[in-house]
Formats: C-alpha cells, sequence, structure tokens
C-alpha cells in the first residue's frame, strides 16, 4: 500500500478516536453546569453531588481527548504536508484561535476541578463553569469551521500558473458557505450524545434495581434535554442536506444513490444497489423524500450522480452510513419523547425496565451516530481533500515509513481505550452515589433507607 | 518592526513559556517516581501534586500554540518539517500521549499504580529528548531537497555529536528548571524537609546544565559554523545567562530567597533560548526556509496577530487568577483548602 492509502487510515483512525473524547468533552460540561447550578438554586444535594460526580469522570476523558487531539494536530502536517502548506495560508486563524479556546477552557478546568469548596459563596464555583463550556464549545466551532472549509473552500483566489492562493480574506475562509449547517449540526450532536451518554448511565443503574432519587433526577434531567437537543440536531441536520445540495451536490447523491438528475426525488432508504445498471433493490422509498430534504420542496430538482464526472464519484457505501445515522436520529427523539410522555402521563410507568434498556442503549447509539456521520461527511467529500481544489492522493506525505507509524499508533489507541475503560470502571465501582451522599451527610442513612 | 519578526518573537515567547512550565511537569514527573522508588514519596510528592494538578493540561497547550501559530504564520515550514519529521514527531506525540493520559490515569483515577508512575516519570525526560531533535534538525544538514522531494537522513542524526549534546543539554535543563522551581514552591509551603531533599536535586544538576551549554557551543561551532559565528555576535546575551545561572546557583547554595533564585533561572534560560532564537535567523531551516519567503500572506499574517492580542485580553487575567488561586495563596500551597 502506499502512503496516501496509509495517511488516510491513520487520519481515519486518530479522528474517529479523537472524537468519541472531543464529543464527551464538548457536550459533559453543559451538563456539569446545568447540575450544579440547578443544585445551588434548588438546594438540593443529588444535583450538586451529580456536577461532582460527572466532573470526575470528565476529567479522565478529557485527557484522553487533549492528548489524541494534539495528535490530530501535529498529524495534518506531518501526513498531510501540500494540504498545511496550501490550506495553511487560508486557514489557520480558526486553527489558532482554538488554541486560545483550549486555553481558556484548560485554565477553567484546572480551577474548576480544585475550587469545589474554596469560594465563600459557592455561585463563584459554578461561575467557573461558564468559561469551559464557552472554551470546549468554541474550539468545536473553530474546528468544524476548518472542516467546513475543506467542503466548501472560500476566501481566496487562486493564481492560476502557480496555483498558489492569492488575496486572502481569512474571515471569509471562516464563514464558508458551510461553516452555519455544519457547525449548528455538529455543535448539537455533541450536547445530545454527551445527554444520552449520562442518561444511559443512569438507565443502568435503574435498571440494576438502584432505586434512589438521585438516578431518576439524573434520568428526567438528561431526557428533558435530550428531548429538546434531538429535535435540534435532525432540524440542523435537515438545513445540512438543503446546504449539500446547493453545494456539494455529489456528496448528497452518493448519499442517496441518486444518479438521474430530476424533479419530485424520492429518499431512498437501506436497499442494494447493482453497480452497473444503478438499479436499487430492497428499498424502502419515501416519495418526495429527497426533495424535500435537499431544497424544502416536493417540486425541487436535484442533481443526479449522472452530472457528474465519473472519477468525482464519491464512494457509494455512504448511503449505508448515512440512513443508519438518520434512524438512530429519530430513534434518539423517539425515545426521549416516550419518556416524557410516560412521565407527564400519570398512569404511566416511565421507569419500565424496556424503556430502560431502550435508553442505556441510546447512549452507546449516539456515538455510533456521531461516527457514522462524520464518515458521511468526510468519505462524501472524496476524492478531494479540499473540494474541488486538491485531490487527496496529492496531499499525501511522500515518506514510506507511514505503515509502520500506523501500527503504532493503532497499538496506542487500543491500549488507551482499555486503561481509560478500566480507570474509569475502578473509579466508580463500589462508590455508588447513596454511599457518597452519606459519606459527605448530605443525607443521613434514614433517609436513604426511606426513599 | 515587520510581520514576520512579530510573527517569530510571538512563537518564541510561546516556545520560552513552554520550556519553563514544560520543564517543570516534566522534571517533577520525574523526580516523583524517582523519590517512589527510593521510598522518600512522603517527602517531596504532596508538594509535585499540589502544583501540578491544576496546571498539567494548560502546558500541553503552550506546545499546540507554538505548533498551531508556526504553521500559521509560516505555512512553508508545515510541508519541509512535516515530511522530515514523520518518524521523530510521531514517537514525540506517542510519548505525549503516554503520558499526559497516564498524568490523569493515575492522578484522577483511584490508586496509584507504579507502572503509571513509571510511564509519567520517564516519558517526561524522552519527550524533551525527542522535541529537541526539532531543533537540532533546523540547523541544516539533516534535511536535503533532491529533485523536489524532502528527503530526511536520520542517519546523520543519529551519528551527530551536536545532535546529542542537544538531548544532553534539554534533559539536565529540565531537571535543573523543576528542582530549582520546586525548591522555590515546597519553601512557600513551609514543607522543610521536601525543600532540603530538592535543594539537593537542584544542586546536584547544576553544573551537568553548565556542562551540556559548553557542550552544544562547541558541536554547534563545528555542525553549523554561520549561526555559531553569529551567536558570537550576541555573546553578551549568553554571558547575561551565566551570570545570572550563578546567581541562582549562590542563592539555592546558601538557602536564601528561593523565589529570587528561580527567577534567575528564567532569566538565565530566557538569556540563552532567546540568544540561540535571534541568532539562528533569518533562517528557519537551514539554509531551505528564509524566513520572508515562509511568511504567509499579509493579510493572514495580521489577522493572527490581531487574534492574538484579542486572546492575549482573555488569557492573562484567566492566567493571573489561576496563579492567584494556586501558586500564591499560601493557604493552598501549604495543603489546607481542597476539595475534590
Ligand atoms: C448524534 C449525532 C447525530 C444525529 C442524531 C444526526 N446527525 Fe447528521 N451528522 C452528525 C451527527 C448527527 C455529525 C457527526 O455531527 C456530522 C458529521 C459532519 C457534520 O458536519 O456533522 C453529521 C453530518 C450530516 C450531514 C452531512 C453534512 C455535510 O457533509 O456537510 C447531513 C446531510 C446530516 N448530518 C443530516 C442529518 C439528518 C437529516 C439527521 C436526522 C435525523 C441527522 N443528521 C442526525
Ligand atoms: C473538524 C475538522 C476536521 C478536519 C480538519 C479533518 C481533516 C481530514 C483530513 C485531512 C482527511 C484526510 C483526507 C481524506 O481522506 O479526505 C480526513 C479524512 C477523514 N476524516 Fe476528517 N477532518 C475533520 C473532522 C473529522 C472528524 C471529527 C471525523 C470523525 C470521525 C473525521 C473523519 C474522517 C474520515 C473517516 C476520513 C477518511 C475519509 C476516507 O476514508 O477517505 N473527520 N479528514
Ligand atoms: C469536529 C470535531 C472536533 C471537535 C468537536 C473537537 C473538540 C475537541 C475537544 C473538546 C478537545 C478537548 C480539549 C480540552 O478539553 O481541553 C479537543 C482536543 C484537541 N483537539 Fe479536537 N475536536 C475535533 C476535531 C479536531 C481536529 C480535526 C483537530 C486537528 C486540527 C483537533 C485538534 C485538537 C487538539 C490539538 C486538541 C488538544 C488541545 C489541548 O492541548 O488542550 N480536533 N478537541
Amino acid at each position: 500500500m502506499d502512503s496516501v492509502i496509509w495517511s488516510r487510515l491513520l487520519t481515519t483512525e486518530t479522528l474517529a478516536f479523537h472524537i468519541i473524547f472531543a464529543t464527551i468533552g464538548v457536550g459533559v460540561p453543559v451538563f456539569i453546569s446545568i447540575a450544579e447550578g440547578l443544585g445551588l438554586l434548588k438546594k438540593d444535594p443529588h444535583y450538586l453531588l451529580m456536577a461532582r460526580r460527572w466532573t470526575r469522570g470528565f476529567v479522565i476523558t478529557v485527557a484522553v481527548g487533549v492528548v489524541t487531539g494534539t495528535c490530530i494536530g501535529v498529524m495534518l502536517s506531518l501526513l498531510w504536508p501540500q494540504f498545511m502548506q496550501l490550506a495553511g495560508n487560508v486557514i489557520s486563524l480558526p486553527l489558532f484561535m482554538e488554541t486560545f479556546a483550549f486555553f481558556f477552557e484548560a485554565i477553567f478546568l484546572g480551577i474548576y476541578l480544585y475550587t469545589w469548596d474554596r469560594f465563600k459563596k459557592p455561585i463563584y464555583h459554578w461561575l467557573t463553569s461558564i468559561p469551559i463550556i464557552i472554551g470546549s464549545t468554541f474550539s468545536a466551532v473553530f474546528i468544524t469551521m476548518v472542516n467546513s472549509f475543506m467542503n466548501t473552500p472560500a476566501g481566496f483566489t487562486i493564481d492560476k500558473p502557480s496555483g498558489k492562493f492569492t488575496s486572502i480574506d481569512p474571515i471569509a475562509a471562516m464563514f464558508n458557505p458551510a461553516t452555519p449547517t455544519k457547525v449548528a449540526h455538529v455543535v448539537s450532536s455533541a450536547y445530545l450524545a454527551s445527554g444520552f451518554l449520562l442518561a444511559s448511565i443512569a438507565a443502568y443503574f435503574i435498571l440494576r434495581g438502584r432505586n434512589h432519587e438521585y438516578f431518576k433526577k439524573a434520568l428526567k434531567l438528561t431526557m428533558i434535554a435530550g428531548f429538546a437537543l434531538s429535535l435540534l440536531t435532525i432540524l440542523a441536520g435537515d438545513f445540512s442536506g438543503k446546504f449539500l445540495a446547493k453545494y456539494q451536490p455529489a456528496k448528497l447523491a452518493a448519499m442517496e444513490w441518486h444518479f438521474e438528475t430530476k424533479k419530485e426525488a424520492p429518499l431512498i432508504v437501506g436497499g442494494i444497489l447493482d453497480k452497473d445498471t444503478h438499479e436499487v433493490k430492497y428499498s424502502f422509498k419515501i416519495p418526495y423524500g429527497l426533495s424535500i430534504l435537499g431544497l424544502g420542496s416536493p417540486e425541487g430538482k436535484i442533481t443526479g450522480l449522472q452530472d457528474i464526472p465519473k472519477d468525482q464519484w464519491p464512494p457509494l457505501f455512504i448511503h449505508y452510513t448515512f440512513d443508519m445515522k438518520v434512524t438512530i436520529g429519530f430513534y434518539l427523539a423517539a425515545i426521549a419523547t416516550l419518556f416524557l410522555l410516560l412521565w407527564w402521563w400519570k398512569r404511566g410507568n416511565e421507569w419500565h425496565p424496556w424503556l430502560m434498556r431502550g435508553i442505556l442503549l441510546a447512549g452507546p447509539l449516539s456515538f455510533v451516530a456521531i461516527e457514522l456521520g462524520w464518515i458521511t461527511a468526510e468519505v462524501g467529500r472524496q476524492p478531494w481533500i479540499i473540494q474541488g481544489i486538491m485531490r487527496v492522493q496529492h496531499a499525501a506525505t511522500s515518506s514510506n515509513q507511514v505503515g509502520l507509524i500506523f501500527v503504532l499508533f493503532t497499538i496506542l489507541y487500543c491500549l488507551l481505550a482499555v486503561i481509560c475503560t478500566t480507570v474509569l470502571y475502578r473509579l466508580f465501582k463500589g462508590k455508588g452515589p447513596e454511599k457518597e451522599l452519606i459519606e459527605r451527610k448530605w443525607e443521613s442513612d434514614v433517609e436513604v433507607v426511606n426513599s | 518592526m515587520n510581520l514576520a519578526y512579530i510573527g517569530i518573537t510571538v512563537l518564541w515567547l510561546f516556545a520560552y513559556g513552554y520550556l519553563i512550565i514544560a520543564s517543570i511537569d516534566f522534571g517533577a514527573g520525574f523526580f516523583s517516581y524517582y523519590s517512589m522508588l527510593t521510598r522518600k514519596e512522603h517527602v517531596v510528592n504532596r508538594i509535585i501534586e499540589r502544583y501540578l494538578s491544576p496546571v498539567w493540561e494548560v502546558t500541553n497547550v503552550f506546545l499546540i500554540f507554538f505548533i498551531v501559530g508556526f504553521i500559521g504564520f509560516f505555512p512553508d515550514t508545515a510541508y519541509y518539517y512535516g515530511t522530515a519529521l514523520l518518524i521523530p514527531g510521531s514517537i514525540a506525540l506517542i510519548l505525549l500521549t503516554i503520558r499526559g493520559s497516564f498524568y490523569a490515569f493515575a492522578n484522577y483515577g483511584v490508586r496509584k499504580n507504579k507502572i503509571y508512575m513509571f510511564l509519567y516519570g520517564m516519558t517526561g525526560l524522552f519527550i524533551p529528548a525527542s522535541l529537541s531533535t526539532g531543533l537540532t534538525i533546523s540547523e541544516g544538514g539533516f534535511i536535503t531537497k533532491e529533485a523536489g522531494t524532502v528527503l530526511f537522513h536520520p542517519d546523520r542524526l543519529f551519528g551527530s555529536l551536536y545532535s546529542w549534546s542537544v538531548v544532553f543539554l534539554a534533559i539536565v535543563s529540565i531537571l535543573y528548571i523543576s528542582a530549582s522551581f520546586l525548591t522555590y514552591y515546597a519553601d512557600r509551603a513551609h514543607d522543610f524537609p521536601a525543600r532540603q531533599q530538592l535543594r539537593t536535586y537542584a544542586l546536584a544538576w547544576s553544573m551537568p546544565t553548565i556542562l551540556a551549554s559548553l557542550l552544544v557551543f562547541w558541536g554547534l561551532s563545528m555542525h553549523n559554523p554561520t549561526h555559531f559565528a553569529r551567536a558570537l555576535d550576541y555573546a553578551w546575551m549568553f554571558a547575561a545567562s551565566l551570570v545570572c545561572f550563578l546567581g541562582s546557583l549562590y542563592l539555592i547554595w546558601k538557602q536564601k530567597k528561593f523565589g529570587i533564585a528561580f527567577l534567575l533561572v528564567m532569566f538565565q534560560f530566557a538569556f540563552a533560548f532567546f540568544g540561540y532564537g535571534i541568532s539562528h535567523l533569518p533562517y528557519l531551516l537551514y539554509p531551505y526556509i528564509h524566513i520572508r519567503d515562509a511568511l504567509t500572506h499579509t493579510s493572514m499574517g495580521w489577522a493572527l496577530v490581531a487574534a492574538f492580542i484579542a486572546g492575549l485580553f482573555l488569557l492573562v487575567p484567566a492566567i493571573v487568577l489561576l496563579l492567584r488561586l494556586f501558586l500564591f495563596n499560601a493557604e493552598y500551597v501549604k495543603g489546607g483548602k481542597e476539595g475534590k
């Protein structure tokens, strides 16, 4: 295999690993802050403990996020030197600003972690959670701007003979056409996945028969947020579809196996493609679906792959990754709605074991959705590393040692995954919140027995 | 001043920031492991933990900042260094990854684990060794350009006396900087047994530091005589560095004013590091990348400078707050207030 393939594999592997921790890093602080805020507002020790326990797990995952992020940051130059040389001229501003966002977050995270009981007014401690949220969310915003640029490059003109970028406008590059929809979808999905992750932990303990109020409050909080966020994410996803129809028709057509340019295009779900005749079998068709997703009206005309040169077709398997992700998206919205309905309906049992199992599953699924979404978006950009400007094979390093490096990093990530999980497991094993509430004298034994 | 020089000055400042706080961090990791081996952990480890726990992530950001900023201001460097540094860069990354994550596993996890401590302690010595090869390579001779492709010659790097002297200097400086800072920190905490122990470390590593610097000069004079000649133009900076070193050594020896002593250590390295940097210019990679040719477009350059200034308004108050809460808060340092 040549260096291009190895570089792509290593980039994919590192990003796929990083994104798990990055998502937690962006989303969980929001929930920590909400929990601590509620705890102070309602003078409820359960929420305060929730914030502490979530934080304790969070720092471990942040550490892995930081180190894997450092890896990608450096790897972009090591594996894609031509890309960085060219794009660096236009897009280094948001990359640079991202480091400031990290800085800001890192400083306040250090403060937040070690000042639980230090301020006379507890509200000051809560206030230090705000810069953490700002820092991590903005780091996601800035990095997503970089990725948007790769999809819809803007803010420069190309000097024809030399192929160099001239008259650079860094602001226009940051606010390229892909930025609004991508940023909205990435941020809302990170919050969403983090909410479901925390919900899934609470559901697990309820399933195990732990019926302390603590778990129920945690689940209610995360489900309310999960409901709102799932709708927001779907909405942002719908806008992403409209964006693609306008700016990256090849990606949308590949996602939907849409070959002929036409109006009233149906949305194809699942199915099997015949590579030669381009016929789709065994699929479920939603009439007008694609026209609505792409253009917001059944009349909309959607460009098909036949109008795109064949050497610019993205791999067609992204149809499946996209469909699976959308299915998960609707599943998440449905399960949160179900929980809220049963809670609201006096005779419903929102703690039913099957519902808890469904929520338990939703946590991991939401992370699968994040991975699938990125695979769809990144593979759908193929063969371009910068859409329409630079192809992937022209961007990769010429070194022939990438294979070796790939093996080393694979071992490293496997080790990290295993150790991180064990450390988290040990951290909480046998140290339930019930016990901790008593140890902290926030609750007496009697209360626990009664609840 | 022109844009290229503003850019490199900002970046060099951050590289210097990283040099100091990462050295404290790396050295501290080594000392905690070492004191665990020699069963003295109860003496020094508490001091080390109290300082490190809140700041380790900040350290890492300094490095990222330098790298991202460097590529932002001088995108051409991404091409040359990116191609050349695949192996050493990846090794440094793997070490950094191990270190950062194992620090968190060891300190935020449930219990101390000898293997985590070992990994955390030893990587602290190897990371600077591998990062410092970046500086070595910038001296030229290890990268060549043939028929349009950039080639890296690791055999030359491993066979070079200069390269090994830089590695040696990186390792001993780390231990020296770290020990002198921790001595000061222990002094503030009124933890006298720890202060005594750390002071011995500081004294022990002072002479090797000077020896290593001389070795580097000698190595440079042979490896890149042009750079060496330019360094002589700035001889006063290196002399000032030596004076600061002697001052700090005197204070630590006499057990007086540990704070001033550490400040002098910072000045010692500032003079040497900036002297090295100035004399290295105008080349970012000898003889391929000249600072003026590598500069990004002016609009981007100024945008980066503006972002940097805006960022400082945000960061400086935040850093002051961090320092006031943890470094200059006598009660915290002594171990009064906490809460996890
Ligand atoms: C929990 C995660 C999650 C969920 C439930 C959804 N998405 Fe998504 N989607 C992402 C997480 C995500 C993502 C990981 O954030 C992506 C990858 C790249 C990007 O910009 O966002 C993404 C990309 C992405 C793209 C490609 C954008 C581009 O390449 O520019 C489209 C068209 C959609 N999504 C559409 C949807 C629709 C119609 C959904 C309805 C259910 C949906 N997504 C749910
Ligand atoms: C947000 C900023 C991001 C940037 C700047 C970025 C950059 C890149 C680069 C340079 C490549 C290699 C070239 C290519 O094969 O097309 C790539 C590919 C890829 N990236 Fe991204 N990426 C980003 C986000 C992500 C995230 C978060 C994921 C999460 C999983 C991801 C998944 C992938 C995948 C799967 C590929 C490989 C595509 C293939 O197989 O050809 N990307 N990306
Ligand atoms: C959209 C996808 C991504 C999101 C949401 C994201 C977000 C995050 C978050 C939340 C962290 C943890 C930072 C902390 O807690 O301090 C992190 C670390 C990091 N990420 Fe990502 N990231 C993404 C993709 C990337 C890509 C493609 C790059 C490469 C340019 C990158 C570079 C970094 C770096 C350098 C760090 C470490 C920063 C430090 O030292 O604190 N990230 N990222």
